[in-house]
Order: structure tokens, then sequence, then C-alpha cells
């Protein structure tokens, strides 16, 4: 029984069902970032307008559901004062939904972008922006999975693969910036397509720090920052 | 942390203390050893089976028993209880249930123990001057006056009534409030809950109260002396006057017949057994329903 | 006419997102009966405690308090020792009528409507509408199947089936039957803490209370058992209104879909269990629950 004019439920449930319900809320935000996150970069490559504008309109439900996690997550640890992994979780819980919603905003930017780039014919093939959306994808999936399979042993590889995202970051930027300084008329393009680059690198960071999040979950070690595990 | 053993004194002293407690304990135990012993070697070795059955013996006769001395203590102590039992049970039960605290209880508490103190023979005064001289007091189609057993038992049952009070109301009282209020929040008014709980949990504390009470009853001499009198009759009805044990006793033990002596002697033996057989069982009940 | 009350009415504060319409003074401003309106919609009221006052002799205990309890749902009530939780709980069945020198002094009780200390109504009725747990399990020294039925045997009923029914039926509804089915005639005395309170919850829904009372159920309890019957007050609120007393807050907390906090015979806060514990309106509320002080 919820009031109906908060969402706040009349009834208190016993903890596993409070921990079940942050967990699949957590689960179907996941979800929708990683979509969000696959129509940005589809309405990038297909130049597609439409796609673009549903992109932003979905995104104010990523945030309301993490208001609502974190809202969960208060309430349960107000009132059933959870310990060890149950308390882990509430705290991992909040960050995992914190970076998933800024990976949603990421996907927003990527969308704007490509209105604006669509404005003009296309600089060059995009290779390396796909490939960079695709390790950043393959991220955000497997650390899902990580958390979802309990296989914390996935986070490093995990880690591993941000620094290849970072690798071609570097790479694309110091070739876009050749660009520009050969042609000047590429500029605008040149510079949205650093953009895109820039959000592709955070989402890959925001991945990792899932990764790292969810590591701690299941081990209790914390390795951010790259501590040692 | 120093664990070796005390100095001496303190342990002598210890020790020294023990003792004086071990022996003055044996002490408090010697007039009961010694009347059990008396009863027993006088009694037990004059006692014939056929006494048990048999009626007393005229002077100077051999033989005889005191069988019909014996069924009479028996019936007057169980028309004793019979008067003093509900009447006592019901008294407690109104004591704690319905007026707890308040004047008339602890009016009526005052008077029970102030009747336990009773000398007994002022118990068979009384029952002298209200049963025993109406030689024709008819209540419901009996007769009630005259020397009897039904007056010896009334008298018995006085004696009875305050033991019966007080340890039915102790009984009562030890019954956890816990387990009343678990009964009224069920909806029970409070007969059903003294009916139901607080007298089923009572009970065994209050069946040790009557056994108690019983003991002490049979062996009263003063109170069945002037109001059941004595008989060498086996008893034939309830209005006539009674033998008994503790009666028989006495008029035994001061004639000049060794017989009689001897009977009187092993009388107090039986009547000791019987007194000692109620309190043993009378606490194997208690300790059974812990 | 609102009447006054402590802050943050429960009724105004159940909806808690809409901070604004929280009435943080006695004054009850239009807004509030709007919302008042919603709530009274989504959760029907069942007691109705209306500016009670209570005496113990000349000592008095309870100070104009007014509050609903809603149906169907727990209710606990938490606050320091001696601060009336317990005795309002026990006005709830009447149970302090049983001592001495006791009244409700001012205001009234109303359970579905009724008053419950109005002259007219039978005290017996009233307890078999709104059974009671007690701190230290209580079971009768009779046999499980005999306490189960104890409270149907009062009314009358010796249906050997409907009683089979009753005692199969209540333990189940307290989690015990399957420890206990095989040795029904054995003495309830010989199960253990947890089990005997579980018996009394299972005493107490046989004779189907539509309110149960609890006075800090699981103080005498194991930490083992006092989760039974916590998931037992889960799945119990499914069908009984539920008030609970508590010096525990954790279990409060857990247990609870309503929290009203007590102190010194006043009602100090009432609102949803989420918001006392997240965001209490009350300075007091918040060191209470903090452990600062009591």
């Amino acid at each position: 029984m919820t009031n109906p004019a908060t969402n706040v439920p009349f009834s208190n449930g016993p903890a596993s069902e409070q921990i079940a319900n942050i967990r699949q809320t957590l689960l179907m935000m996941a979800s929708l970032a990683n979509r969000n996150l696959a129509l940005a970069m589809r309405a990038l490559v297909e130049r597609d307008e439409k796609l673009a504008a549903s992109v932003e309109a979905e995104d104010s439900q990523l945030d309301e559901l993490e208001i609502t996690i974190d809202e969960l997550v208060i309430n349960h640890m107000a009132t059933h004062a959870p310990v060890a992994t149950d308390c882990r979780f509430m705290l991992v819980a909040s960050k995992i939904s914190s970076n998933l919603e800024r990976i949603a905003d990421q996907a927003v930017a990527i969308a704007r972008r490509s209105l604006e780039l669509n404005k003009e014919p296309l600089l060059k093939p995009l290779i390396d922006i796909p490939h960079m959306a695709e390790i950043a994808e393959g991220m955000l999936r497997d650390s899902v999975t990580a958390l979802i399979e309990h296989k914390p042993e996935l986070a490093q590889e995990i880690i591993r693969r941000d620094k290849e995202v970072d690798g071609i970051n570097k790479q694309l930027a110091r070739e876009l910036t050749s660009f520009m300084l050969e042609d000047p008329s590429t500029i605008t393009r040149a510079l949205n397509l650093t953009i895109v680059a820039r959000c592709l690198e955070r989402v890959a960071d925001h991945c990792k720090n899932i990764a790292e999040e969810v590591y701690y979950l299941y081990q209790a070690v914390d390795i951010r920052h790259e501590r040692a595990p | 942390m120093d664990l070796s053993r005390k100095p001496r004194v303190r342990l002598i002293f210890s020790r020294a203390m023990d003792i004086a407690v071990g022996f003055v304990t044996l002490a408090a135990l010697v007039p009961l050893a010694s009347v059990l012993y008396m009863v027993v070697r006088k009694g037990a070795g004059n006692l014939r089976w056929s006494m048990l059955w048999e009626l007393p013996p005229a002077a100077g006769m051999d033989g005889g028993g005191f069988g019909n001395a014996l069924v009479g203590t028996l019936l007057m102590v169980a028309i004793g209880a019979a008067v003093s039992v509900p009447t006592g049970i019901l008294t407690a039960i109104f004591l704690t249930e319905y007026s707890l605290g308040s004047k008339s209880a602890r009016l009526i508490r005052f008077c029970a123990k102030i009747l336990s103190g009773l000398p007994s023979i002022l118990a068979g005064v009384f029952v002298f001057g209200v049963l025993v001289i109406n030689r024709d007091l008819h209540l419901w189609g009996w007769n009630f006056g005259g020397f009897s057993a039904i007056a010896g038992g009334g008298a018995l049952g006085i004696l009875m009534l305050p033991i019966v009070i007080l340890s039915a109301e102790e009984a009562l009282l030890r019954v956890p409030r816990f387990l009343r209020e678990a009964s009224l929040a069920l909806g029970a008014n409070r007969t059903q809950t003294v009916l139901h709980i607080t007298l089923p949990a009572a009970i065994s504390t209050i069946i040790t109260g009557v056994m108690l009470a019983v003991a002490r009853a049979a062996g009263e001499t003063a109170p069945i002396l002037f109001t059941a009198l004595f008989t060498s009759y086996w008893i034939s009805s309830l209005h006539e006057p009674t033998a008994s044990m503790a009666v028989l006793i006495y008029n035994f033990s001061s004639v000049p017949y060794d017989n009689m002596v001897n009977m009187a002697w092993s009388a107090s033996f039986v009547l000791i057994f019987i007194v000692l057989v109620t309190n043993i069982v009378s606490h194997l009940v208690a300790n059974r329903s812990k | 006419m609102s009447p006054t009350s402590p802050t943050s009415m429960m009724d105004e504060s159940i909806p808690t997102a809409q901070t604004d319409e929280v009435v943080v003074s006695p004054d009850a401003s239009a807004s509030s009966s709007t919302v008042e309106k919603s709530v009274r919609l989504s959760a029907p009221t069942i007691i109705d405690i209306n500016n009670v006052d209570f005496h113990y002799g000349a000592n008095k205990a309870l100070h104009n308090i007014h509050f609903p309890i809603k149906e169907k749902l727990v209710t606990a009530f938490i606050g320091p020792s001696g601060c009336g939780k317990s005795t309002l709980l026990r006005c709830l069945n009447r149970m302090n009528d049983l001592i001495d020198g006791t009244r409700v002094s001012a205001g009234s009780i109303k359970i579905s409507g009724v008053d419950i200390y109005h002259p007219s109504v039978d005290v017996i009725e009233l307890r078999k509408r709104v059974g009671m747990v007690f701190q230290k399990s209580n079971p009768f020294p009779k046999s499980i199947y005999e306490n189960v039925v104890y409270g149907l045997r009062l009314q009358g009923v010796s249906d050997k089936a409907r009683l089979d029914e009753t005692v199969e039926r209540s333990l189940r509804g307290a989690a015990l039957w399957e420890e206990v089915r095989d040795r029904l005639h054995t003495s309830a005395l010989g199960l253990s803490g947890g089990q005997q309170q579980r018996l009394c919850i299972a005493r107490a829904i046989a004779v189907e209370p539509e309110i149960i009372l609890m006075d800090e159920p699981c103080s005498a309890l194991d930490p083992i058992a006092t989760v039974k019957v916590e998931e037992l007050i889960h799945q119990l609120k499914q069908d009984y209104t539920i008030v609970i007393v508590t010096h525990n807050m954790q279990q409060a907390g857990r247990c609870s879909d309503i929290t009203a906090f007590f102190y010194m015979g006043k009602l100090i806060e009432i609102d949803a269990t989420e918001k006392i514990f997240t965001n209490p309106s009350q300075k007091q509320t918040e060191d209470y629950i903090s452990g600062r002080f009591g």
C-alpha cells in the first residue's frame, strides 16, 4: 500500500523486500541507461534527429529513478540499520545510481552534439568514436553482469578497458586537432566530435566506477584510485 | 591476581562455625528423634494387626484394639474437612480475587489469623455450647444436637478452617498476575478466570495446605473430648458419641492396666504414622507440581 | 474543526514529501484538511483517540492524547520508560480497569465509532475484539491445544471439529503449526521462550479479534526468536490492525508503518515510520531516536 501522493509506502516491508526493491530499481536504471547510450550512438551514426530527441525525453525518467533509489536507501538505512553486505549494498546502490544518471546525462550530451553535427556533412567516417562506444557499452553491460551474477572478479578487466578508451580518446583528440589546424572550416565539426569523444571517455569512467563499487560490494575492499585489490 | 589460600585463622574459624551449626542442628532434632524413638519402640513392638479392627478391651481384659477409634478419627477429620475446605477455599478466593486490599479483606484475614491461634479446647467449648447442649437441634431433617461425630467434626473443622484459608490465600496470591491478565485479555470474566486458570494453577498448593490442616486435626484431643466423647462400640450413626484415636490414647494412658497402656502406645504409633504419611504425601504433591 | 495537536499531526504528514504542508504550528490551516481527506480515503481509521487524559489516582499519566490509529497497519508507540505508552496501550482494551484508582479523566476512545468507555459497553466483548500479547509470554499451564482454544471455550464453543480447525488456523497464523503439530496435547510450558510467545499470539488470534495489541512482545526473547516474531507481525498486518509498544526503536523501525513518539505522557510526534526515522519534525524525537537521551 503506497501513499499515492508521495509514493512513500504505507507499509513498511520486511528488510529483504526493501533490499530487493532497491536492487530491482537499480537494475531498471542500468538497463535504461544502457538503452539511452545505445540510442544516442545510433542517433549520431545514423544522423537521426528523432532518435536524438527521444534520448533527451527519456532522461527525466532516469533522474526520477536516481532520486527514488536514494529515498529508498535512506529509508531502509534509517529503519533497518543494515550491517555487513546489506550496509555496503546501500552505499554502493546510491553511488551506482549516481554514476548511471551521469552516464545517461552523457548520452543526452552526445544526442545534442549529434543534432549539431547533422547540420554539416560528415567530417570523416566514424570509426574511433563507435569503437569507443562499443567498448564503453560493453563495460556497462559487464559491470551490471558483475553485480547481478556476483562476479567481482570482472571488475579488474573492466578497469583495464577504461584505459583503452582513454588511449583512443587521446589519440582521437590529437587527430581532430590536426584536422582543425589544417582546415579551419572543420573546426565546428571537429570540436563537436571531440566533445562526443570526451563524453564517451566519461561514460567509460563512470562504468569503471560502477565496477569498482561492485568489487567493493562483494569483496569489501576499496579499489578506487588504483588501490590494489 | 593472588589466588593463594586464605590465612589459616579464617579457615579455622570457618570450620569451627560449620561444626557448631551442625551440632546445634542435631541438638534441635533430638526432641523429635527421641519422641519418635519412644513411640516406635513402645508402640510398634506391641502393635498387632488385629488392633486395627478390634474394639477397645474392657478394663483388665486382654486383646482388643482401636478399630473404632481409627474409623472415628478418620470420619471426624473428614467431616471437619467437608466443613472447612469448601468454606476456606471460597473465602480465600473472595479475599484474593474480589476484595484484595479492601477493609473487609483485611478484617477477615485478621480474624483468620486469630482463629489459627485459638486454643483448641475453645473450639470444643464453642461447639459444646452451640450443638452439644441442645439435644434436639433439628436442621434440614438432621439432628445436630448432642455428643456426636458431627459435633466433633465441626470442632475440628473450626480448627482446620484458618489453616485452609491462609494457605489457600497464599496459594492463590502466588499464581502470577500475568496468567490472570492473559485470561482477562481473551475476554474471560472474573469467575471464568478463577475457575479455569487461577484455581487450577493453585490447586496443588491448596491441597498441601489442606493436608497440613488434616494432619493437625487428626491429632487434636481437647475439642473432641467433650463434643464426640468416647465409645467402645463401632459407629452406627453420626449422631452418637464417637471414638477417636486421640481420646483413646488419653483414656488408656492413665489407667493401671498394662494392656490398655500398651494399646495407647500402639495407638500413638499409628497416629504418628498417619500424620507422618499425610505430611509426606502433601510434600510430594507440592513438589510434583513444581 | 481540527483539534489542537502536537506538530506533524499524522493526517497531515502522510504524505511526507510535501514538507510545506506539514503543520508546524497547532493552527491547522485549510490545506491540511484536504491532505487529511486524501489520507483518510486511502487508509481508514479504526481507533480514534480523542483528547484523552488518564489518571493513576492523583497522578496524571496521559495528557491530551489525540491521534487516529489506522486499520490494517502496524502502529508503534516508542518513548523512554514511563512515558505512558504502555498505559495508553492498555487503555485500548481497558486492561487498566483492573488497577484500582485509574480512570480516563477526559476525552474518549472510539473503536469503529463506538466509545469503549461508555457504560453500555461490555468489556468482555471489547476484549474479544481487541486482543493482547504481553511482554513476558504467559501461556496457561495447560496443553498447547487447550491454550489456543481457551478463548473459544469461554464463549461456549465445544464442537471438536471447529476447535481443531481453529487450533490449526491459529497456529499456522502464528507460524508455529509445523513445530508443534505432533505435540498439541503436551504442556505449553515445554516450549521455548520464542515458541511460547508465538503460542500467545496464536491464542490471541484464535478468537479472531480485529485489533492486536502487543506490549513489548520481544523484550524477553533472543534475537532469532525476535526475528521470527517480527516476520510474523509483517504477515499478521494483512488481516489485523496491530499496535505495538516497544522500547527498542530499531524494532519500531523494522516492523511498523506508523510510529508515535511519546514523552512524559504527551504525544510528541506521530508520522510514517520512514519519515520519523529519516527526518523527524521535532528535535526531541530526533534526540530520542539518535540515542541522545532516554
